[in-house]
């Protein structure tokens, strides 16, 4: 049904698209600027090592970014897999049973929805700053034994907004789930947790998927909240750049940008060609 | 030996409603189903059909009462211990499983050797009419073969009794009015109880050994499908199973069986009751259209009237008539004769008549 | 009271709280318990460390309003006026640049439809400071904008002075409608997906043009789009820190980038923190007034 395509629509989506890559294009195209100063593009560096691909060959012995690039990953990893658990079992209980306490919870997990992020950050910071000072002194640690923010307080705080993604996301999707088949289970012979694992968890699998895919891609990209949660030692990427950014832009800035879009267009297309086959 | 495959006694269920009042769905139903019968459950919408069949499956519990398995009390056994299986309404076919892991499923959970359940599935879908049909997806059946293969997956469990939940609902006519036969075949063969939840009364009259009608979460009546047909016991019943026609009267005099009953109009109807009636009781009449008949001849009854309308079925003709005494009567002629024509049309005026073994006297 | 404690008996409560206890204990520990330390906060006094002395003071609220000692100053409530502005300038300027290119997507035939969304997805997952990042290369005075203006205008031999670009309020609006432009598309896209094509020709029989087509069938319906998009957009500018960082220099504040400094250089966690408060109340008036308006748009769960 191809209603109301008029031309004018046309050249002004296009113009939408343009808009949206040209920063994109600007970012890949000074990966390869000869000047270090990165100000003016002054043609294509062709230096030793790698020639062409020069700014890219000092990313990849640049320690720093390596180590933001593992932390990164890290959590992403580590905060995916407990929020997803956490999340899906959020989704069953708030879809299925009844409880004191529900209105609350379902509350509880709207509100990181809502509310901006850099509240949640200081208010996560506020928090661990005042309780690793009680606890600092208290036992009286000092130096390296200090409790302080690091790897943990940022695990702890991606989790913390992931969960009520996931929730929402599981929940979506077992909304049109039909109880029969359970009853079905139930009356074959599988107890309750024969049937969760047999019948339920594989028929939400999607769900969970679909919610673990964005609980990690929320990771990977947070700056605010991981900005106000972390330490000296838990830099991750988008803290890295940012860190760069108000210092000197080489194109190797541009190079790790390059890289990273890169990635995620893979990514994207693994899985647009996953669920093209689900089909 | 057990008296009966299952037995309700004195069952209740009740439930808190929408706005905070008790609902009772099901209000102290006792009720015996014998060994290797087909036994239906009719009624309408929200009569406690269904309520009662999820009870003897273990999906709910009783509020009161008890239900008995070949005489074991079944109290709060979970429906994966009951000896029980059940086909549900829209067939619940494990969506993620091939339709020979939806009928293994069973006896997988009975721990049954993994070299004997390949056998057992393959069996149980040759029964339903599905060879072979083991590796295909439910969603690439149609609603008629996963019908079946829901019954498949019930029945390859050799459960105690086999409880159907309104099981053709979702099939249009031809498919079902076929399946009915099956489902009754399937049973004779098998020789397992079954029962069944529907609110077609023609489906129950065509496929059951015994009927219990149910309304308001009680039984009605509870008989072969000719007691229940010829014989109802209240005006629900007479109302719900077929047609029906009903002249309201008090009662004039009775002597045994026989009653007459007097219409507000001024008809006499003569009648037949079973229980002892007074006088001036109000009563119903109930009568049958195809036990009434147009034109002259020799019955308890006649009566004179005018045809309001006339409806031709190909079959049967059906006549509204409106009766001397105010009354309006459905009367059904069948198209007997090569040829037919209605033997009356609309303005005409008939007699209308029918004996009084046709005529029951309904209380309520 | 006793038919709160009755209900923890049920085998279907018991299930239930056993199912949420571990999210609701994180979001208890990680969200209720912070906020309420930071409404605490903000009612605080800061020591001479940077820390926060808890007691009982609206000194801070009263410095946001503008009073202090040296007489009334309007800074504070500039700037909250202004993260308000551009929270409403961003979400208007991602509708009207957004709408188009969400009913193209829409009306695209269907093959086609999701390689037009992939181009969308593309941008949206891609990390938000790096696509900051791209406009200061374009924005600056000897970057990529300047440079083509420069070029297209020495064709006409028009003397062409470079504009002064990054570091001003436009920048960082130019900046919020890039980073949020996919948030509005998305949920708006989904809204006129669902519209079916035969309410189009329904309209044209009963005699309806392009235009009144659009306003009295098309627009409507796809409003819940817009109110999922909206709190997507609105809500996040009005407490972004970094575009107005990087795009805007020092010269552009925001209540963002206030926060962000009290608790960083200022040191004064009791003041960021009743600035905190003030963000989120302003935040929850405009949404709560706004979708109890416009209601609350399911298309939330597209993204």
């Amino acid at each position: 049904m191809t209603l109301r395509r008029s031309p004018a629509l046309t050249l002004v989506s296009l113009l939408v698209y343009v808009f949206l890559y040209a920063p994109i294009v600007v970012l890949i195209l000074y990966a390869f600027n000869s000047s270090r100063a990165n100000v003016v593009f002054e043609g294509i560096v062709n230096k030793e090592p790698c020639g062409y691909f020069y700014w890219f060959c000092i990313l990849a012995r640049n320690h720093e970014v390596l180590n933001a690039a593992r932390n990164t990953l890290t959590i992403a990893f580590i905060s995916t897999i407990i929020s997803t658990i956490i999340g899906t079992m959020a989704a069953l209980a708030l879809q299925r049973y009844h409880f004191p306490l529900k209105g609350f919870s379902e509350v509880a997990l709207y509100i990181p929805i809502v509310i901006p992020e850099i509240v949640m950050g200081i208010g996560i910071l506020v928090l661990f700053s005042t309780l690793f000072r009680i606890v600092n002194t208290a036992l009286g640690l000092t130096g390296d034994q200090r409790l302080t923010m690091g790897l943990g307080t940022v695990i702890l705080a991606h989790i913390a907004f992931s969960v009520p993604f996931v929730a929402l996301v599981v929940r979506a999707r077992l909304h049109g789930f039909d109880k029969a088949v359970e009853e079905a289970a139930a009356d074959l012979g599988a107890n309750e947790w024969a049937t969760f694992w047999r019948i339920t968890l594989p028929i939400i699998a999607p769900g969970v998927l679909s919610g673990a895919l964005l609980a990690f891609t929320l990771s990977l990209d947070d700056f605010v909240i991981t900005f106000f949660t972390t330490g000296p030692g838990s830099t991750t990427l988008p803290i890295y750049i940012y860190g760069l950014l108000r210092r000197i832009i080489t194109p190797e800035v541009n190079a790790l940008s390059t890289v990273w879009i890169l990635t995620v267009l893979v990514v994207l297309l693994i899985s647009q060609w996953l669920q093209s086959r689900e089909v | 030996m057990p008296e009966f495959a299952v037995e309700l006694r004195n069952v209740s269920k009740r439930f808190p409603g929408p706005s905070g009042e008790i609902v009772t769905a099901v209000n102290n139903v006792t009720l015996q189903i014998r060994d290797g019968e087909f036994f239906s459950m009719l009624g309408p919408s929200g009569c406690g059909k269904t309520t009662s069949l999820r009870m003897i499956a273990g999906f709910e519990l009783p509020t009161a009462g008890e239900v008995f398995i070949h005489d074991r009390p079944m109290g709060q056994t979970p429906p994966y211990q009951r000896p029980v299986n059940t086909v549900f309404q829209n067939y619940a076919l494990f969506p993620h499983m091939t339709i020979g892991e939806n009928v293994a499923f069973g006896p997988e959970m009975k721990n049954v050797a993994k070299a004997d359940i390949a056998p057992r599935v393959r069996q149980a879908l040759e029964m339903v009419r599905l060879p072979g049909y083991e590796k295909r997806k439910p969603k690439q059946m149609s609603g008629g073969q996963q019908q079946r293969v829901a019954l498949a997956r019930a029945l390859v469990n050799r459960p105690e009794v086999l409880l159907l939940d309104e099981p053709l609902g979702a099939l249009d006519l031809k498919l079902r009015k076929e399946m009915q036969l099956e489902l009754k075949t399937l049973q004779r063969e098998v020789g397992i109880t079954f029962i069944y939840v529907t609110h077609d009364q023609e489906e129950a009259l065509t496929m059951s050994d015994r009927i219990a009608v149910m309304s308001g979460g009680v039984v009605l009546q509870v008989g072969h499908a000719g007691d229940i047909y010829e014989r109802p016991n209240c005006k629900f019943v007479a109302d719900f199973i077929g047609e029906t026609n009903f002249i309201e009267g008090t009662v004039r005099e009775q002597q045994g069986r026989a009653v007459s009953v007097e219409t507000s109009g001024g008809l006499l109807v003569r009648a037949e009751a079973e229980a002892a009636l007074t006088v001036g009781q109000k009563v119903f009449v109930a009568i049958r259209p195809e036990k009434m008949q147009l034109g002259p001849r020799e019955a308890a009854n006649i009566f004179l009237g005018r045809v309001e309308d006339v409806v031709y079925i190909g079959t049967d003709t059906h006549y509204g008539v409106r009766l001397a005494g105010g009354q309006r009567a459905r009367v059904r002629e069948q198209n007997t004769a090569p040829g037919s024509k209605p033997v009356a049309q609309q303005g005409d005026e008939v007699t209308v008549t029918f004996v009084a073994a046709a005529a029951r006297v309904l209380t309520e | 009271m006793k038919k709160f404690f009755q209900a923890f008996r049920s085998k279907d409560s018991q299930r239930g709280l056993w199912l949420i206890s571990p999210a609701l204990l994180w979001m208890i520990v990680l969200l209720i318990i912070p906020l309420i330390l930071v409404v605490i906060s903000s009612f605080g006094l800061r020591d001479p460390d940077g820390n926060v002395i808890y007691t009982f003071s609206l000194s801070n609220y009263v410095r946001l309003a503008g009073y202090n000692p040296a007489g009334f100053d309007t800074l504070y409530i500039e700037i909250l006026w202004r993260s308000l502005g551009l929270a409403f300038q961003t979400t208007a300027l991602v509708i009207l640049v957004g709408y188009p290119l969400a009913y193209f997507v829409a009306r695209a035939p269907v093959k086609r439809r999701n390689l037009l969304l992939f181009l969308i997805l593309v941008p949206l997952w891609t990390n938000f400071v790096i696509r900051v990042y791209a406009w200061i290369m374009i924005l600056r005075t000897q970057g990529v904008l300047n440079g083509v203006l420069g070029w297209v205008l020495s064709l006409a031999h028009i003397p062409f002075q470079p504009l002064e670009m990054l570091y001003t309020p436009g920048a960082v609006l130019v900046g919020m409608v890039y980073e949020f432009l996919p948030f509005m598309i998305l949920p708006m896209y989904t809204s006129l997906e669902k519209i079916e094509p035969s309410l189009y020709e329904a309209a044209a029989d009963l005699g309806a043009n392009a235009l009144r087509t659009f306003l009295r069938v098309t627009l409507p319906l796809s409003l819940p789009g817009m109110v999922a998009g909206t709190i997507l957009v609105f809500i996040p500018v009005m407490g972004t820190f970094i575009v107005s960082d990087i795009l805007g220099g020092r010269q552009v504040i925001l209540v963002g980038n206030l926060i962000q400094r009290q608790f960083l250089d200022a040191r004064d966690p009791a003041f960021g923190s009743a600035a905190s408060i003030i963000l989120m109340i302003m935040t929850l008036i405009v949404t709560v007034f706004y979708t109890r308006t416009f209601g609350f748009g399911e298309e939330l769960t597209s993204a």
